[in-house]
């Protein structure tokens, strides 16, 4: 049983492998870019006529900033692209299972362990924008410098759990749906492929917003913190 | 019994443990969390928006612990290192 498509290798030459989950990667990539150019391509702000397809994306746009906004209210357009992007990926990716053919990505551990390691860079990146290098470098040894290792071994296994979680809950997904198609009739693989979209949408919503409360705990200062402690 | 017996009794052995507990206690964790964030949007209903958002998030994270018994019972079944040394050391 293929356990992810990085098996699954359609090209090859010398060590360079075109496997199905860049495959996919890129179709879920061209979908994305290539659906939001030809929307955002003719825009209308004004209210007298709107397209269908601009009315939905502000849909999406708008449901994924009023999220944002619960977590951090203030600066929260500055991780919209960063978030709703990774959001939007996942989401594709998880949905298009309906596609007769289609393997999702997010099923192998290479394109979640690339999504978790950008958000733990982008953790850093928006924690030193924010704050500045030497202040963000601080947060690391307070409120001792015992909690060095700490902090340390926090970010590495939390950017390790947002991989494996999402990893784990697409794969098992399409596995129980292989190993229901051995032993059951059609019926029931097609209730757990629908039961896989709704995982599926989940697990982006929760990457998201997990991404965001990272970034957020980052930016956040203690100075912050203490702040709204005392108000 | 060689060792290619042992380690593939070993494994699915290991496997369906790994599975039963590794559930056992994220379930009991589920249940609790569940049975919490409804008593407390039974209280509080106008908060319901911001208990059911706090407590997906907090499912997913004693869910991943379940999620990663899976992943590890099935790279013991499907993808096993030790199978596939022993295996590449007798048959090759």
């Amino acid at each position: 049983m293929p356990l992810t498509p990085d098996h699954a290798v359609y090209w090859q030459w010398g060590f360079a492998h075109l496997n199905a989950t860049i495959l996919y990667t890129w179709a879920a990539m061209m979908l994305l870019t290539i659906g939001s150019w030809l929307i955002t391509r003719r825009l209308d702000s004004s209210d007298l006529y709107r397209s269908r397809w601009q009315n939905a994306l502000e849909v999406v746009v708008q449901a994924i900033r009023a999220q944002i906004r619960e977590i951090c209210p203030e600066r929260s357009d500055v991780y919209l692209p960063f978030v709703g992007t990774i959001f939007l990926f996942i989401t594709i990716c998880s949905l298009l299972e309906v596609v007769p053919g289609w393997r999702a990505p997010t099923g192998s551990l290479s394109t979640t362990a690339a999504l978790a390691i950008c958000v733990g860079v982008a953790v850093h990146v928006f924690g030193v924008r924010e704050r500045g290098v030497a202040e963000y470098l601080r947060h690391y040894v307070r409120p001792t410098y015992i909690m060095l290792p700490f902090h340390l071994l926090t970010e590495t296994s939390r950017t390790l759990a947002l991989a494996v979680r999402l990893f784990g809950n697409i794969m098992s997904g399409s596995m129980i749906v292989g190993v229901l198609l051995a032993i059951a009739p059609l019926a029931f693989p097609l209730a757990m492929q629908a039961f896989g979209l709704l995982t599926g949408l989940i697990q982006a919503y929760i990457f998201s917003i997990l991404a965001t409360v990272y970034i957020a705990a980052a930016v956040q200062s203690q100075r912050d913190r203490e702040g709204a402690k005392y108000e | 019994m060689n060792s290619v017996t042992v380690i593939g009794i070993t494994s699915i052995v290991a496997a369906a443990l790994c599975m039963a507990l590794g559930s056992i206690a994220p379930a009991l964790g589920e249940a609790r969390a569940i049975v919490q964030a409804l008593s407390s949007i039974a209280q509080q209903p106008d908060e319901a928006g911001t208990i059911s958002r706090t407590l997906f998030i907090g499912l997913a994270m004693i869910e991943s612990i379940a999620i990663y018994c899976f992943v590890i019972a099935v790279i013991l079944l499907f993808a096993n290192p030790f199978w596939n040394y022993v295996s590449s050391k007798t048959g090759g």
